[in-house]
């Protein structure tokens, strides 16, 4: 059992010059076989295992990560947190999502630094105020906090946002959304690795998933680099590697893996509180507790799945933030990189059965899904444990591209987060 | 990446150009023809590899034709490049 993690313990390890911290997680060689295998030690991924275990009584289970956990897109992103989108079944599926990011810190006994310090989307010009409206009321009427401000309310709360007139992208007014905010993203998988490992699931790294074994209709188990693994439950929650892994049983995706980037500066003194985002300007900006500015750029349009993108996209990010925060010309960028993600025709997920029996997934969270970790973990956890998926995440059907019934997020996803 | 090859124009800067997507997928001659699924494959589902990728790319800011090419999504080097309408060449 593993030992909790409180004030006492830091102190009493403080004292042995933490020396003599457990592991967080036991370091597993694969079984052959479980009840059910979680393909990515992503924050979806071990957000799954740990609801399975927990919630739905399922712990027989292996997380399978072919680097290590945390390494993709989870540890990569810009953290931002909220549930303003505008159709009823994302603003659900985000905000049950949110509900339990308010909880989560003591749920897994792991601090993930979820900080609610708000988030503001700018508007800059008719349309977007008349968009910003719009969303603000839909969020209302799903019970989700949304203010609409004006560009002397922006002014108030974040001084050096340059809100003069003659702007180079003037700011009309903006939406707020004050329980949205940011967390630490590799103390998510840390935490939701070390609380699922505690209710038995095997956490499972350098663990490369290369084929999915199948019969008469019905999974069977997987193929990896370190043996072949049982399970009449499979799930694929591999982000940006979706069309590979959902290729190794057959299956055809509606996403492309584009590249998508962030950079942090130098730190600095507390100067931004708030998170200030701007669909129009592709960039988004935080500042983190270390004192970095953390910033986001928008998506190459290529597929690339090289972990890193364009320079010019960089640039042209880094001129509009310049020109919302004339302040921070002079500061200096530390490190840049990037990420892939897996986006739908829709700016909606996927999450939910496929054709072969017993094989589940969740992809397609594209450029905005880090908010949703633990609310998509546990419809997941619901969606294999029962073999049906949840009422929040039925309308996500891959069937929906055949239907016709698509959930057209653009406007509130687009390409900030 | 950082250079693209316009078959017109020569080598410019990859700022110049706008990806097209997926090449080689044709408008099919008799939509009433199609069910639902054959016309969600058409309209939605992709190939997405990891690796060689048979594209459209656009000399945007530059001539404005449109080429094909072929390019590998980790490296992102360019493998080759074709007209529009052309059978892909043969690579090893
Ligand atoms: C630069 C950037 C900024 C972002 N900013 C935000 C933001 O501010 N807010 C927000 O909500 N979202 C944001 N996102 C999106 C968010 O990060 C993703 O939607 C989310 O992290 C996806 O979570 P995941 O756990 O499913 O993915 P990942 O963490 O990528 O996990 C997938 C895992 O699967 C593993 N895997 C792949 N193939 C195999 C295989 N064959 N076998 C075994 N394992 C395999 C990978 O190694 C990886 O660890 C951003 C993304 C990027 C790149
Ligand atoms: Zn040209």
């Amino acid at each position: 059992m593993k030992k909790k993690y409180s004030i006492f313990s830091i102190a009493r390890n403080a004292l042995t010059s933490h020396a003599n911290w457990q592991a967080a997680w036991r370091s597993s060689d694969p079984k052959k076989a479980y009840d059910v295998i979680i393909i990515g030690g992503g924050g979806h991924g071990l957000a799954t295992a740990y609801y399975l275990a927990k919630t739905f009584g399922i712990s027989n289970v292996a997380v399978l990560e072919k680097g290590w956990i945390g390494g993709g897109n989870t540890g990569r992103n810009t953290t931002i947190v909220r549930s303003n989108y505008l159709w009823d079944e994302s603003a659900r599926i985000y905000e049950k999502s949110l509900k339990l990011w308010e909880s989560l810190s003591q749920d897994i006994n792991y601090n993930v630094m979820f900080s609610q310090r708000g988030v503001l989307n700018l508007g800059h010009t008719l349309q977007d105020m008349r968009d910003i409206e719009r969303r603000s009321n839909a969020n209302y009427l799903n019970g989700i906090d949304s203010e609409v401000l004006t560009t002397a309310d922006v002014a108030r709360l974040v001084p050096i946002l340059d809100t003069s007139p003659d702007a180079r992208y003037p700011i009309l007014g903006a939406s707020l959304q004050k329980r949205g905010g940011v967390a630490r993203h590799d103390a998510v998988a840390w935490g939701f690795a070390r609380a699922a490992d505690q209710l038995g699931v095997d956490i499972i790294q350098n663990c490369e998933v290369t084929g999915i074994q199948r019969n008469e209709g019905r999974v069977s188990g997987v193929y990896t680099s370190r043996g072949t693994i049982n399970a009449s439950n499979v799930g694929i929650v591999t982000a940006g590697h979706s069309s590979t892994v959902a290729e190794m049983a057959g299956l055809r995706l509606p996403v492309e893996s584009h590249p998508l980037q962030a950079l942090v500066s130098e730190p600095l003194k507390p100067i931004l509180h708030t998170v200030v985002m701007s669909n129009a300007v592709h960039g988004y900006i935080s500042q983190s507790d270390k004192g970095e500015l953390v910033i986001g750029a928008g998506v190459d349009s290529y597929v690339g799945y090289g972990q890193r993108g364009s320079f010019s996209i960089i640039e042209g990010n880094l001129s509009a933030i310049v020109e919302l925060f004339p302040a921070f010309s002079r500061v200096r960028m530390l490190r840049q990189w990037g990420g892939i993600v897996d986006v739908c025709p829709d700016a909606c997920p996927i999450i939910g059965e496929t054709d072969v029996r017993g094989l589940y997934i969740n992809c397609g969270w594209g450029t905005g899904g880090f908010k949703a970790t633990p609310g998509s973990g546990w419809v997941f956890a619901h969606t294999i444990a029962t073999g049906q998926p949840h009422a929040l995440n039925a309308p996500f059907s891959i069937k929906r591209f055949n239907t016709g019934a698509l959930i057209d997020e653009h406007g509130a996803a687009g390409v900030a987060h | 990446m950082l250079q693209i090859e316009c078959p017109w124009c020569g080598p410019r800067d990859q700022s110049e150009f706008s990806c097209g997507g997926e090449a080689h997928i044709s408008r099919p001659l008799e939509p009433d023809a199609l069910d639902d699924i054959e016309w969600a494959d058409y309209l939605f589902f992709r190939k997405n590899p990891c690796g060689r990728h048979y594209e459209q790319w656009c000399h945007i800011f530059g001539c404005r034709r449109w080429f094909n090419a072929i390019r590998d999504t980790v490296t992102y080097k360019f493998i080759a490049y074709y007209e529009m309408g052309a059978n892909p060449p043969e690579l090893d």
